[in-house]
């Protein structure tokens, strides 16, 4: 098993007719993963992606018709809270925002919502995650990735890329890689994954990427001191050279009053047992040497 | 985006929150003729502050009293151009003196870990919260407002009660519920009030009695929401903010500028960061942070280098793109386009892999730009052009 998406992923796309939501389900489906559906309020009885795809005007008639599981939504900021509420009305089980700039306020009683559902929220301004060879779910190039056995969890978009690169190029596979999202309010955590992969028989090792800003890291790293001490885990942290009291971009992304510093997130990965690299390029390096060995 | 006191004041007042009258003077002049008319309202002396977007006014000598509208335009008058933590005082708000009994503290933020609203309050009212939060962290207390019901009376009793605010609870259940008001009206991540404070006034009979009221406001907004908020949007302080800042935001790019002299033009918030990192860790110093967002057109990257020249120590660029949603040969005719353009000719790196880097590469190729292919190698090569320009 990799976690959250495989082979038995039932893929819907809510905003499938847009700019992005068409792009990107084209590369989802061109990867292998199974796109069931999409959604688009208006448009119900069309065909996308070249014929292929069923258009519905709502989610549980989409569920209903194809038995989606899963949904990716490309809604625009003011409407994908909605988006959200409603693929949890319909039942939707796993659930990727991957739209940017929603106001934080407006996911306060969206996630509590989802979490009373008994859904996972991964978002938003996620890049969504992969689990090669199985299924693509979100916005990461599938290039970047090979099968393998390391999960890979991270706070950024092109940044996950670039360490997924360097990875694969090393050699080095991946069970499944899952962007979090960058936002202040995100459905799931750096924690909440490594749950998930410590759970997974086919994750022998974890990658986490973080950033300043918040105690995320530091809080996963906790939980990874006790419960995957004898997994091998490797880190990287974005922004040890950043000025406090400046966004980095992200709406997470800020030191302030001196906490979130990358120097508290590299101490309290290190003091979990995590080896943290200089570079993404160091990760498959330093799997090595915490003693992860490849596809056994 | 931050906003002054006198606006984060104006904000509170349309939840209903009890705040005591201000004006805002641009001039010496101004601020007698404010003081003047709060001493005709009965006003016994007035408060001076500064209105910049910083903290720590106070210490910096920007917060004073005077006892007369000569004094009051006399202080005014040092406060208007000082210079705080960098910033120049270009406005005063200028209120009647408060006779304060007792100060508290009280803040509603959006606390990130736990998904909610979260209200903070204290009896140690006018210092600065991160201090008792460090020394006495008993002295704060707190609850969390309920993510689909709000923030409830009894909630906000509770907090009222434990900051020892039970002779005006009444008041204190109001403001608690008005903070959370006022954050969700605006799309505020923090609204903070200190000191919140039980000032002694005489009413029209001329007897004293006790009031408790917000002495001072601090709110910050969520910028995600700024579009659907049009008059948020006029609170933004020009006069604060650096002409490229300005600029940058107007071209949806997210930018910082630093100390150091390589500039660094990147897709993705977490990889400028770490090329800064990784362009430090060569020896260099990063001169900015930029990020030019998903899906940049080759009229950005004209434009993010064009803020990026701005900046006269700038002596080496890096420019690293992964192309995901982002066209690498787009970014790469972008910046041929604009070094066609550009009037100071600067030593340039690219990087550029993902989608449609080839075409990317050839481009680049064609044009003699000189290329990378590992990040590392790209801040090393930043890092020693930086080097022989300066040298």
């Amino acid at each position: 098993m990799s976690i959250l998406i495989g082979r038995e992923t039932r893929l819907l796309v809510q905003g499938i007719t847009g700019r992005e939501g068409e792009f990107h389900s084209r590369a989802m489906a061109e990867y292998g993963t199974n796109l069931v559906a999409g959604v688009t309020p208006g448009k119900g009885g069309r065909i996308a992606i070249d014929g292929t795809v069923p258009v519905f005007d709502t989610v549980s008639e989409a569920v209903r018709q194809t038995g989606a599981n899963t949904s990716c939504i490309f809604v625009p900021a003011g409407g994908a809270p909605d988006a959200v509420l409603e693929a949890v009305g319909a039942g939707i089980a796993t659930i990727f925002c991957i739209t940017e700039g929603i106001p934080a306020l407006d996911m306060v009683p969206v996630v509590e919502a989802v979490r009373r559902a008994g859904a996972r929220l991964i978002g938003p301004n996620c890049p969504g995650a992969t689990s090669p060879g199985r299924a693509k779910v979100g916005i990461i190039p599938g290039s970047v990735h090979r099968e393998g056995r390391v999960g890979v969890v991270s706070r950024s978009g092109t940044l996950t890329y670039e360490a997924v690169q360097a990875m694969t190029d090393a050699g080095v596979g991946q069970s499944t890689c899952v962007g979090i999202g960058g936002d202040p309010i995100i459905g799931t955590t750096f924690l909440d994954i490594l749950k998930l992969f410590a759970a997974d028989d086919e994750t022998d090792a974890i990658v986490l990427i973080g950033e300043i800003g918040g105690a995320a890291e530091e809080e996963a790293a906790a939980w990874a001191a006790e419960h995957l001490a004898h997994v091998p885990k490797v880190a990287f942290i974005a922004g040890r050279t950043a000025p406090e009291g400046k966004r980095m971009g992200h709406a997470g992304a800020i030191i302030s009053g001196g906490s979130g510093t990358a120097a508290s997130k590299v101490a309290a990965l290190e003091a979990a047992g995590f080896r943290v690299a200089g570079s993404p390029t160091e990760l498959p390096a330093l799997l090595h040497d915490a003693g992860y060995r490849g596809q056994a | 985006m931050k906003i002054q006191e006198a606006d984060a004041k104006g904000l509170l007042l349309e939840q209903g929150l009890p705040v005591p009258g201000w004006e805002v003077a641009r001039t010496a002049a101004d601020a007698r003729a404010a003081a003047e008319r709060a001493f005709e309202s009965g006003a016994s002396a007035v408060v001076i502050k500064a209105q910049v977007l910083v903290g720590g006014r106070g210490k910096a000598g920007g917060v004073k009293l005077a006892g007369s509208a000569d004094e009051a335009e006399r202080v005014a008058g040092a406060i208007l151009g000082m210079d705080i933590k960098g910033i120049t005082v270009r406005k005063v708000l200028v209120a009647a003196a408060a006779d304060i009994a007792k100060e508290f503290y009280l803040s509603a933020v959006l606390d990130r870990a736990a998904r909610r609203i979260l209200l903070m309050g204290s009896a140690e009212g006018g210092v600065e919260i991160e201090q008792v939060a460090a020394e006495r962290p008993e002295a704060i207390v707190t609850v969390h407002a309920d993510p689909l019901l709000g923030l409830r009376d009894w909630q906000a009793r509770e907090l009222a009660f434990r900051m020892g605010l039970g002779t005006h609870l009444k008041a204190a259940v109001g403001i608690a519920k008005g903070l959370v008001a006022t954050m969700l009206a605006n799309d505020a991540d923090l609204v903070e009030i200190n000191p919140l404070a039980i000032v002694r006034e005489r009413d029209a009979s001329g007897s004293i009695g006790e009031q408790l009221v917000c002495l001072d406001a601090k709110v910050t907004l969520d910028d995600s929401a700024l579009p659907r908020h049009p008059g948020l949007e006029a609170l933004r302080d020009l006069d604060e903010e650096d002409p490229t800042d300005i600029e940058a935001r107007r071209a949806g790019i997210s930018f910082i500028k630093l100390d150091g002299t390589i500039g660094c033009m990147v897709n993705g918030a977490g990889l400028a960061m770490t090329t800064m990192d990784l362009v430090k860790r060569a020896g260099g110093e990063p001169a900015n942070f930029l990020d030019i967002g998903g899906g940049a057109r080759s009229d950005k990257v004209a434009e993010a280098m064009r803020l990026i020249l701005a900046d006269p120590k700038v002596d080496a660029i890096l420019v690293n793109i992964f192309g995901g949603i982002t066209r690498g040969d787009e970014v790469a005719r972008g910046l041929i386009e604009a070094r066609r353009q550009q009037t100071r000719d600067v030593p340039m790196i690219v990087r550029i892999v993902g989608t449609n880097a080839d075409e990317a590469g050839r481009l680049l190729r064609e044009a003699r730009f000189e290329t990378a292919e590992s990040l590392d190698d790209a801040a090393a090569k930043a890092v020693a052009a930086s080097r022989g320009a300066a040298a």
